[in-house]
């Protein structure tokens, strides 16, 4: 079980890093700036094994990798939204961070509510009620299996 | 079937005589574009490899350009990383030379290429009738060891362009308002492609505005078909094209708009989208604090030029700074050549050294809590320039000089 947090449609990656810390020399000096001008109390409050959840165009804006880096570093399980921008869903697939479209779980989730993801089944719980979510490509789920896809360059 | 240019450069790419949209291709790029943003990211992945090469040291491109002058011991650091490195690999370095995409353009694209570049502006390349794209340091770590990708081919959105823009509205104008129609997401996956008998009135300096902000509706890549427009401009720059595509005319297109450039207007974005656009009348009067001129969407000479004739004896109102930031070292001698520089400096401007500057809210020009930014920069969003509850407008070079001189956002009508 994990903790939901809710954000809105068309987050871009700068709300989720602000460029001021892109330059920070590791990932782990940024990520307590993570949803800093959305969520102050984030990085402080997000455990290993929370969800973020959100409306259409999760991640749009910059290329910056920094930004599903900083919510794997915090450990965020997955991140769960009715679409995701480009670069972002591809960028997430390759660190090995799964990214999960539901169509239906925004609208009946509330931030803080505690829920299970199946990644498997493509299933998703929440108290007694479950929701499908989609599964991913066979060509990403096979990167993210793997660890991402710099875990190939070393096999 | 008729294949999009997208299709054909993919399949070029791959090795293949044709590809779709939808189908999943092995490519070998023929550059690789990375900037100060990421890569020292990058370099720390690739050190911790078991077996670090790379594939063709001559595919790389290296430019600093978001942080430069350093701003800080980190900043520092970072670039310390990024030089030594490239210098040691013999990498393509380029720094202060001016913001990634203006030197791409000036120096390195050719039509028929597929590049990929560690920035999501990357898509700009299209207009020269390269495939650019946008990359995290991964995807870019991966090409740089293997000279290889995958791509998923994407579904390309026609725009048959058709007339003339009217005096006093310019490319980024005609772009903001295509995003404002199709929104923020409308192009997400796909190729956006221009065409059409328009496209000729349209300078390079045009076209890289276009096709810079299409990732602002979530493209994949944008492409222009080349013309003699696009072949004097490689042609006085020294290069020839690897390859010329046009779309075939039974290529498949999710959706064609057909836009008549003389009913484009003068448009601005409102924060915190940039598909938040409405006409510059409704935005009149709004107090600004800064305002800026340059970025890799709008800092070329023309862009200078449009701002230099508009306040060419007048100066910058009172309590406003005034940005004025050249995209590259060769757009900063050509506008100190033609005198330029000194009309932005005797109306109070700052004129500072070519690099993303305040467009990408890191550098300099930072603004403060509650501030007013009206930028020719990529993007609005919220704390985009600096503080988190400060505010960016997106507009012309014209309607942001004009409200610079006002200190409030106006148009150049209004003057």
């Amino acid at each position: 079980m994990g903790k939901v947090f809710r954000f809105h449609k068309d987050v871009d990656t700068d709300q989720i890093i602000a460029s001021q810390y892109l330059l920070f020399p590791t990932i782990d000096e940024m990520k307590e700036h993570t949803f800093e001008s959305l969520n102050s109390d984030f990085a402080s409050q997000v455990k290993p094994g929370d969800f973020v959840v959100a409306d259409e165009n999760f991640g749009c804006g910059s290329s910056r990798e920094q930004a599903p880096s900083v919510l794997k570093a915090l450990g965020v399980k997955a991140v769960i939204a009715k679409s995701f921008a480009r670069i972002f869903y591809r960028n997430s697939i390759n660190i090995g961070m799964p990214v999960i479209v539901s169509k239906e779980l925004y609208d009946v989730v509330k931030d803080g509510d505690e829920m299970d993801l199946d990644l498997q089944a493509g299933k998703i719980t929440i108290g007694d009620k479950e929701y499908s979510c989609t599964k991913l490509p066979a060509k990403m789920q096979e990167i993210l299996d793997q660890g991402g896809l710099i875990a190939s360059l070393n096999n | 079937m008729g294949m999009t240019i997208a299709e054909k450069i993919i399949a070029a790419a791959a090795g293949k005589e044709t590809c779709k949209a939808g189908d999943i291709e092995t490519v070998t790029l023929d550059k690789l574009m990375s900037n100060d943003g990421t890569t020292h990211l990058t370099i720390d992945m690739y050190n911790n490899l078991k077996n670090p090469h790379i594939a063709d040291p001559e595919k790389l491109v290296w430019i600093v350009d978001h942080n430069i002058p350093s701003d800080s011991p980190k900043t520092a650091a970072s670039h310390k990383k990024m030089r030594d490195f490239a210098r040691e690999h013999g990498i393509t370095f380029y720094e202060g030379e001016g913001v990634c995409h203006q030197i791409m353009m000036e120096n390195q694209v050719r039509p028929g290429e597929l590049i990929f570049g560690a920035d999501s502006h990357t898509c700009a390349y299209g207009a020269l009738g390269a495939f650019g794209t946008g990359v995290g340091c991964t995807d870019y770590l991966y090409a740089m060891v293997t000279g290889t990708s995958w791509l998923l081919v994407p579904e390309t959105i026609r725009f048959n362009l058709h007339g003339n823009l009217k005096k006093g509205v310019y490319a980024r104008d005609l772009i903001l308002t295509i995003i404002g129609k199709i929104s923020a997401n409308g192009a997400n996956y796909k190729a956006m492609e221009f065409a059409g008998d328009g496209l000729k009135n349209l300078s390079i300096a045009d076209r890289i505005s276009i096709c810079n902000l299409c990732v602002e509706a979530g493209a994949k890549t944008a492409l222009m078909e080349v013309d003699g427009v696009a072949l004097s401009y490689l042609e006085e720059h020294g290069r020839i094209p690897k390859a010329i595509y046009k779309s075939d005319d039974d290529a498949v297109f999710s959706e064609v708009f057909d836009i008549n450039l003389s009913e484009i207007e003068p448009i601005v974005a409102k924060p915190h989208f940039v598909d938040n656009v409405v006409p510059v009348s409704e935005c009149e009067g709004v107090k600004i604090d800064e305002a800026f001129l340059g970025s890799c969407n709008n800092g070329r000479i023309e862009d200078l030029r449009v701002g230099a004739e508009v306040i060419k004896g007048k100066h910058v109102a009172d309590k406003v700074r005034f940005l004025v930031v050249p995209a590259s070292r060769a757009v900063y001698k050509q506008a100190l050549k033609e005198g330029l520089l000194d009309i932005f400096m005797e109306a109070g401007a700052m004129v500072m050294n070519p690099n993303c500057s305040v467009c990408w809210g890191a550098c300099q020009g930072v603004i403060g809590e509650g501030e007013t930014l009206i930028s020719t920069g990529t993007r609005n969003f919220k704390g985009r320039a600096g503080h988190k509850d400060s505010f960016v407008y997106l507009a012309s070079a014209a309607t942001v000089t004009a409200s610079a001189i006002k200190g409030y956002i106006t148009s150049t009508d209004n003057l």
